[in-house]
This record gives structure tokens, sequence and C-alpha cells, in this order.
């Protein structure tokens, strides 16, 4: 888990200084945004020159998946100090939510002291993501300008939503909303995104709703 | 807006929803359906991403076997069905797509 962040980070540090972000604003994001896919959907925003209010509707709308992953983790840390829950929201993130997830269906993170556990999960995600953006940003500068950095993006968004696609309503909120989504690709700013995306959660919502 | 106040307020939204059911737990109750709906989120936004731009990658539909990011985008769905982990098929992503173009 903390390898796979690392050509990811490197990735967003050199897609950063590619998009016309200064490497101080790219090294800040890694830390005040602290969200992988957020960070290079924001850089190929600000590369677009999109407006403010749309980037913030679609980095919101892109993270309204970790309300799903604090719902989960929720429960677990009820009963420790508000310190511990800002510090454990902070650090929620696609990969300690995955990490988190399997040690709890493995049983090994039980007990009294698993929020140990959950800190050391995300600080050390947090710190391979700051070292790697550091290095992405030192190596940026160098890489030919024609290398297709920004693939990086769909290809990590294949491997978190390949396997949450286990039953049929999930296959047809994928569908619908992958062809809403080049039904309207010719909206600027990638506006199309924010439409397509609430028609497969509406369809997934219709299908759930009709069988449960 | 400056980029600075940008991130700011990406960052600050980004808390408060990871905070969000964190801060809420024992004091407010959500419709059951609430968390159903969230459920779809991450397949819901990710797949709209992801479809144009490996089908139209340079902006108009391309569907033939000659385009490099979705003939890489179909080995990483495989692969990413298979092996479950992001950085083979960021690796295997990348190798097909540099094979191919």
């Amino acid at each position: 888990m903390l390898i796979g962040v690392v050509p990811f980070g490197m990735i967003y540090g050199a897609l950063a200084l590619s998009q016309g972000l200064s490497p101080a604003a790219a090294l800040a994001m890694s830390s005040i945004l602290f969200a992988g896919s957020a960070q290079f959907l924001f850089c190929q925003l600000f590369g677009a020159g999109a407006p403010a209010l749309v980037t913030v509707a679609e980095v919101g709308l892109l993270n309204l998946r970790h309300a799903l992953y604090s719902a989960a983790l929720a429960p677990h840390i009820a009963h420790l100090p508000r310190r511990w829950k800002l510090a454990l929201a902070y650090l929620l993130t696609d990969e300690a939510y995955a990490t988190i997830a399997r040690r709890e269906a493995s049983g090994e993170a039980s007990g009294p002291y698993r929020h140990w556990f959950y800190l050391g999960a995300g600080l050390g995600l947090w710190g391979s993501w700051q070292l790697s953006t550091a290095v992405g940003v030192l190596l940026g500068a160098r890489l030919p300008a024609d290398w297709p950095l920004d693939f990086a993006l769909p290809l990590t968004f294949i491997a978190i939503v390949v396997p949450l696609i286990r039953n049929r309503t999930m296959l047809a909120v994928a569908a619908v909303s992958g062809i809403v989504a080049l039904l309207l690709a010719g909206l600027p700013f990638k506006l199309g995104l924010l439409v397509a995306a609430l028609a497969g959660m509406a369809v997934g919502w219709r299908l759930a709703g009709s069988t449960a | 807006m400056n980029v600075w106040w940008l991130i700011v307020l990406c960052g600050v939204m980004t808390f408060a929803i990871r905070l969000s059911f964190i801060a809420a737990e024992g004091k407010v109750t959500f419709p059951p359906g609430f968390r159903r709906l969230l459920t779809f989120v991450p397949v819901a936004t990710l797949t709209a991403l992801v479809v144009p731009d490996l089908l139209m990658p340079q902006g108009t539909l391309w569907l033939a076997w000659d385009n490099a990011r979705l003939a890489a985008g179909v080995a990483a769905v495989v692969i990413a069905a298979t092996t479950r982990s992001v950085l083979w098929t960021l690796v295997g992503g990348f190798v097909v797509l540099g094979l191919w173009s």
C-alpha cells in the first residue's frame, strides 16, 4: 500500500508543474488536500483555466466518496477524544480506508488499541505521499513534455472502481455514468462529469430501491 | 480566485467530508437510504471521469483498435479485476500504452 502511492505521488508532482502550478503550491496541496485523485483533477482543471466554482464543485463531488469511508470508520472510533477524530478524519484516504477494511475483514485490527493501527497506517501513507510528491516536483522539470503522465489518473480510477463493481446495480451505475459522460463530453470544464455522476447515482438509487 | 485560496477551500471541504460521519456519530441519524446512495458515489464519479478519457482522448469519439488509451484502459480493467492492485494496474496500463503508441 505504501509502495503503491509512491509512483502516483511522483506523477502528481510532475503533472502539477506541467499544468502551471508552482512547486510550492504543488507541495502544499499534498498536505492541505491530501487526496491524490482530487489533486490530479485540480491540476487538470487549473491547467484548463476552469472557474473556481467549477473546480470546487468537481473536487467536492469526487471526494464525496470519503463520506462513505467516514461512515464506515465512525462507529470504531466513536469512543475516542475529539483530537483523535480530527486526526483520523484528516488521514482518511482511499488507501487508508482499504487498509483498514482489509484488516477489519481479517480480524487483525481488533481490541482497544486499534486506533493506533489506524493512525500508523494513515501517517505512513501521509509520509509516503509528501515524499513522493516532492520527488515528482524535483524530477518533473526534467521529464520530456510528451510523456502521458496524465494517464495515471484514469488508470488509478480503474483500479479503484473495477473491484467495486460486484453486482448488476453497480454495473448499471457505471454504464449510465460512462455513457452520459460521453454524451456530455462537449461541455466545458468537465461539467458533463457532474451531470453524469448524478445520473449514475440516480439509476443506482432506483435499481436498489426497487429490489430492496 | 488566487490558486492558494482555491487549494485551501478544496482542502477544508475535503476535510469536512471526511469528518462528516465521524463527527455526527451518535448525534445525528441519517435516513436509511442516505448511506445506500453514498455507496454509488465512487463508481458514478470515477467512471464518469475515466470513460471520456479513454474513448475521446482527442475530444471526439475514437472507437478503434488503434486508440492506444482505449487499449491500455481495457488492459487496466482486466488487470484491476484480477490483481485488485493499484500499482499493477498503473504499471500494466502504462506498458500497454507505451507498446501501442
